[in-house]
């Protein structure tokens, strides 16, 4: 494998994490501070039809994006709604949140764009476009260092640099900020917290509002960057491997990174039947491949390799007393 | 056949008592919906054709979810409404169970065999129109490499495929065919971000003709091919307009006109199975303003006269779901 050939395939990998690396994060807020999220996946599928759809109409990307956001927020709003206010419960309030994004898009594309449950194709300033760093075009002919600028960290869409630089966010924000303290304590101890005079309740619709913010860029990254235009359920899964992701991390920031990135070039090797074949002399299934995120997180949860512990109130509603 | 329409008289009498419309056809759309870019709209185009010509007006009715299946054609057959006809091979199931109980009532089905008297199944040869597009992807890539991307890994995709590579080998014997398949899922017809990463994936591989036969997926292979300055291919309708002077053509996939042979014939359409090939114009390839300047005269030539050797029977194409096997592509 040549080098151009391996830069290729990571450039791929990095387009492709680039989704999970911000649904995980969306879902490391939320389950950090004691809300199970499984409807990224819905929340993602909203903001993708969203994003696209007032992209098409209005012309310009940012506001497409700005209206995913939104309508990512309002399915957070009711996952919070069920789950915090009324203490439903987190798994069915999110289940439903993703059959409700499932249905709801493509019934809204139809009636509004009339294209099978599709938005139109976007074009020029309705898409983010790829942008070249400074530098890239003049150092592409440096040795070694030059394609790996111009081929591998050059020429992405701003919100995969916007992702990346999240992930340092995140753990500064976690970590180092009293918001972050407390954001953790709510997830482990939400009564010691209490106990301490701050809302309970409050935090929660922070973490899941954030989660909901997350989820939204993501969502629009897939139909105006990666993609330009919605098509009917085009999140295919993504939000169940940032979940599995989630969990391979250990619900920490810098390690979400390294599982996404792993997931996405897992991803991009399954791509590429052809340079595995040559390298290993076999034919290896593409299925495996599909297949190895989900077991390697069963490997983990199983606890082979080190043990994946959730934050201790995760699921459960919070009750002042009993 | 007189009994047959006395017999078709009285049901229609009984109909009309009932209110029910007379000998109407009927169409049933899959959940696509009818306006699908697609094969449901193509069958729509088919019934709006017909009734444009004719005068005449058809019951529709677009699925919602699975379950209604059934519940359509009942609806229908008790209507009174014949022939009815329904788009897309998920109606095998249903189909096979209703047929028996309407035996006065000819259903058409359309890319599936059921085998009952009153049915007529309409089966496509895409690999006929797979290899003509195929050799036009041989003749147009400058790099001698060109892709195929697939939708769900099923016979059916794979038959389109094995078409396409026997054309690009007729055209040019060097060439090289990448093939990938989407996924093994449903979910493999509608991941546009896969089918992109696919595209660039074959691209890095040399590919500069991209086929996709992969429903909605194929929506981001023509859009990543666009971008990157390389030529594709769509598939089942006329998809040329989406990338005007970007996509090579396009196999179509003639859905229209078994519907409105279908409705043309009313009550008395040919049960049995039907075969759309490029001899009675099922399938063919598309040609039109926006890739006319794409195709020199020497590719329409040799591509016209591939088509007619394949309907006099001087040129067979190997149909990959009568023996599972491929002489020209290993998936």
């Amino acid at each position: 494998m040549d080098l151009m050939t391996l830069l290729q395939l990571l450039d791929s990998s990095v387009r492709l994490a680039t989704p999970l690396l911000l649904a995980c994060l969306a879902g490391l807020f939320s389950e950090r501070a004691g809300i199970f999220d499984i409807g990224l996946e819905g929340k993602m599928l909203v903001a993708a039809f969203v994003s696209a759809g007032v992209a098409y109409v209005s012309g310009n990307v940012w506001v497409g994006l700005l209206a995913g956001i939104g309508a990512s927020l309002v399915l957070s709003g009711i996952h919070g709604l069920a789950s915090i206010s009324f203490r439903g419960n987190q798994l069915i309030s999110g289940v439903a949140i993703n059959f409700l994004a499932a249905g709801l898009t493509v019934v809204v594309a139809q009636s509004w764009f009339g294209e099978g449950g599709r938005t139109p194709q976007l074009a020029g300033a309705a898409r983010f476009d790829p942008i070249t760093l400074p530098g890239a075009e003049a150092m592409r002919d440096v040795p070694v260092i030059g394609p790996i600028y111009y081929e591998l960290i050059s020429g992405h869409t701003i919100l995969v640099y916007v992702a990346l630089l999240l992930v340092p966010l995140t753990a500064w924000l976690l970590f180092s900020t009293r918001f972050g303290l407390r954001l953790r304590a709510v997830g482990e101890n939400p009564a010691a917290l209490d106990t301490a005079g701050v809302s309970v309740v409050r935090m929660r619709f922070a973490a899941v509002a954030i989660c909901g913010v997350l989820c939204g860029i993501a969502g629009a990254y897939l139909s105006t960057a990666l993609q330009a235009g919605f098509v009917k359920d085009m999140t295919a899964g993504r939000g169940y491997i940032a979940l599995a992701a989630l969990i391979f991390a250990k619900w920490r920031p810098w390690y979400a990174l390294m599982a996404c990135m792993l997931f996405g070039f897992l991803q991009a090797l399954s791509l590429r039947p052809d340079l595995l074949e040559t390298a290993l002399h076999f034919k290896i299934q593409v299925q495996l491949l599909d297949a190895l995120p989900y077991i390697l997180t069963v490997v983990i949860l199983a606890g082979f390799v080190g043990k994946a512990i959730p934050p201790r109130a995760g699921g459960e509603p919070y009750v002042k007393e009993r | 056949m007189t009994f047959m329409k006395k017999f078709l008289g009285a049901t229609a009498v009984l109909a009309l008592s009932a209110g029910a419309a007379l000998a109407d056809p009927a169409i049933i759309f899959d959940l696509g919906g009818k306006f699908d870019k697609s094969f449901n709209e193509s069958a729509f185009g088919g019934a709006t054709r017909w009734a444009e010509e004719t005068g005449g007006t058809f019951a529709e009715v677009e699925l919602q979810s699975d379950a209604q299946r059934e519940q359509a054609l009942r609806r229908f057959a008790e209507a009174g409404n014949n022939p009815i006809v329904m788009a897309g091979f998920a109606f095998g199931t249903a189909l096979g169970e209703v047929a028996g109980d309407y035996p006065d009532t000819k259903f058409v089905i359309i890319d599936m065999v059921v085998d009952a008297p009153n049915v007529r199944s309409v089966v496509f040869n895409e690999h006929e129109g797979s290899y003509l597009v195929g050799m036009l992807a041989g003749m147009a890539s400058k790099s001698g490499t060109v892709g195929f991307i697939g939708g769900m890994d099923i016979p059916l995709i794979r038959k389109f495929g094995c078409g396409y590579a026997q054309g690009v080998l007729a055209a040019n014997p060097d060439a090289k065919v990448v093939a990938n398949m989407t996924g093994t899922t449903p979910a493999a017809w509608n991941d546009p971000v896969k089918g992109s990463e696919l595209t660039l994936a074959q691209i890095s591989q040399g590919a500069d003709v991209v086929y996709a036969a992969a429903g909605g997926t194929g929506v981001g292979v023509l859009q990543t091919a666009a971008d990157s300055n390389i030529l594709s291919i769509g598939v089942d309708a006329n998809q040329n307009y989406l990338h005007p002077g970007q996509v090579l053509t396009s196999m179509l996939k003639r859905v229209d006109n078994a519907v409105y042979e279908a409705m043309t014939a009313g009550p008395d359409v040919v049960t049995g199975i039907n075969v759309m090939g490029v001899a009675n114009e099922g399938v063919g390839w598309a040609l039109d303003d926006n890739n006319r300047s794409l195709i020199t005269p020497e590719m329409e030539a040799a591509v016209t006269a591939a088509a007619a050797a394949i309907a006099d029977g001087s040129l067979v194409v190997h149909d990959y779901t009568s023996d599972e096997t491929c002489p020209a592509l290993t998936f």
